[in-house]
């Protein structure tokens, strides 16, 4: 068991959602950042499916761990302290039975992880979707179970990611692009920030002007989709996020690739997003590689306990999964 | 413009669109195209949903070629026409006007009936659901006589109640969740539309067919169904 000894607010266990719900009106919720779940599964040595997670917000953490597991840390970065010792990020760390890790923000990206093999929510649950009523917030208190297996070795990625502070975000034209016309190419010029208002239903773009299309508000209600780039009726763009709306009659200027929308939910506020069109063709073929890992070498002087660790299984080639690809 | 058409949604996604506009045999299409493909599914197919004229279909594989497929399947029949498997009736008790239902006047006025006309109606109208959406399991039903084509307000109501029946453009939404809305309240029902700890989660399904029974208090609905029936159509 994993015991939360404090928790800062809205946070939630994620995996892998809720998929095939569309037709009863919910999105899929799940990592908000669907690239730290494979960065994580890299590390843990198993599939996307097997990895569960806590997600923070940027809000602080506490847990302690009841027995001996490896932990991936993921996604935005976060200071950890492991009895008052700094851990690294990016990496996988084996726990010891008993140890107590700190969790504090950094102020990069949004969404941090720290996902085990099996990692459920409270009472077994799955994929927090607050906005839709199922699951709930995380407490202080609360206990989550991982999966009772052999646990793999420490790794880290072999290059840190970037995607933590905003940038540039590939789109493919939606159903209703056209109707924006000219607005179109301004669209893709205009440099805009993420504003403060955001969460898993969809975030908030501050730029130049609104983006109105006369055509606004006699839509008929239709599928949208997460990376959705939507327009309200005053013409402000929101990104549809992981736990948005399934339908809706708001018009879509432009939809952000899957690749890209790690970036895009990572943008703290402030954050510089811009988009740019590609053909369909590319999107597709977008899809990035499997996160490269490497063993991670500890220095024995970090290590305050030895012997609550295992130190002899999970021995590598020293390659890495790199290296094997 | 020629309907039934194939966009892209995304890069990993087809939408079947048999309208941009609401259009009951449009509906009655992507209900009946969507079912086939749930009962028949093509391969590399994620996922289907219909939606107020379309249906979506989540591809987790060659989206080429699942293109083709869906093609060659929509002219296989005409899905207009086309009938729709599995449908049930419900009756679902609803309180009308007063606080239950704030805007049922004005509602019916714009209708060119009296509230109790409009009550009346209503109670004997059974109604399609026609897609669920906007939150899980609620659903937009239809379609109404001509004269309900009311036109959303142009302000907000800042939040209607769980169970709050809103109607405009034809149709009724049952309200899952409080939420602003720019659709007049009517009236009001204790059906559940979703419950994450029920199963299925999600009551009504796409091509029900649901009548609302005008009670006089919701304090006398009994039952975990909000004091629904429900029945499988002949």
């Amino acid at each position: 068991m994993i015991v939360l000894r404090s928790c800062g607010p809205l946070v939630t266990h994620q995996g892998d959602g809720h998929p095939g719900h569309m037709g009863d009106g919910l999105s899929r919720a799940g990592f908000a950042d669907v690239r730290a779940r494979q960065e994580a599964a890299a590390l843990l040595g198993v599939a996307p499916e097997e990895v569960g997670a806590l997600e923070t917000p940027g809000s602080p953490l506490e847990i302690a761990c009841e027995e001996a597991v490896t932990l991936a840390f993921v996604g935005a970065p976060m200071e950890v302290a492991a009895e008052g010792r700094p851990v690294p990020w990016h990496a996988s760390r084996r726990v010891g039975a008993g140890e107590v890790l700190r969790f504090r923000p950094l102020g990069q990206g949004v969404y941090s992880y720290i996902a085990a093999i099996g990692l459920t929510g409270p009472d077994g649950t799955d994929s927090a979707h607050l906005t839709a009523g199922i699951g709930r917030a995380l407490e202080s208190g609360d206990r989550l179970s991982v999966e009772d297996r052999a646990q793999p070795p420490e790794r880290r990625l072999t290059a840190a990611p970037d995607r933590f502070g905003g940038g540039v975000l590939r789109c493919v034209p939606t159903p209703q692009t056209s109707l924006f016309g000219d607005e179109v190419a301004r669209f893709e010029a205009v440099s805009f920030t993420r504003d403060r208002r955001g969460n898993r239903q969809g975030i908030r773009l501050d730029g130049e002007g609104g983006f109105a299309t006369e055509k606004q508000l006699t839509l008929l209600s239709d599928f949208v989709l997460t990376g959705d780039v939507q327009m309200t009726g005053d013409g402000v763009p929101y990104i549809l996020g992981p736990e948005c709306q399934t339908t809706g009659g708001y018009p879509r200027i432009a939809h952000v690739i899957a690749a890209d929308q790690p970036r895009a939910f990572q943008a703290p506020p402030g954050a510089p997003l811009s988009f740019r069109f590609v053909s369909l063709e590319d999107a597709r073929a977008a899809r990035p590689r499997s996160p490269g890992v490497e063993p991670l070498v500890r220095d024995p002087r970090d290590i305050p306990d030895l012997g609550r660790y295992q130190l002899i299984d999970g021995i590598t080639d020293g390659r890495g999964d790199e290296g094997r690809s | 413009m020629e309907f039934p058409r194939i966009e892209p949604l995304g890069e990993a996604a087809w939408l079947v669109r048999f309208a941009d506009r609401l259009d009951p045999a449009a509906n009655h299409a992507a209900i009946a195209f969507r079912a086939a493909l749930e009962a028949d599914p093509l391969d590399d197919v994620e996922e289907t949903a219909s939606s107020l004229a379309s249906v979506l279909v989540r591809v987790g594989g060659n989206a080429a070629k699942v293109e083709r497929a869906l093609r060659i399947r929509l002219g296989q029949t005409d899905w207009d026409q086309a009938p729709i498997e599995g449908r049930r009736r419900w009756s679902i008790p609803c309180a009308f006007g007063g606080e239950a239902g704030p805007q049922l006047g004005e509602a019916a006025e714009m209708a060119g009936l009296s509230p109790d006309q409009a009550v009346e109606e209503i109670a004997a109208t059974p109604v399609d659901v026609l897609a669920l959406g906007f939150a899980p399991g609620m659903p937009y039903l239809g379609f109404l006589p001509e004269y309900w084509d009311l036109p959303r307000q142009t302000g907000l109501t800042p939040k209607v109640p769980k169970g709050a029946l809103v109607v405009a453009v034809r149709q009724f939404v049952l309200f899952d969740v409080e939420a602003p809305t720019g659709w007049r309240q009517i009236g009001r029902t204790r059906f559940p539309c979703f419950d994450p700890a029920r199963d299925p989660a999600v009551a009504l399904r796409p091509g029900d067919e649901v009548r609302f029974d005008p009670v006089a208090d919701l304090d006398w609905i009994a039952g975990h169904m909000g004091g629904a029936v429900v029945e499988a159509v002949p």
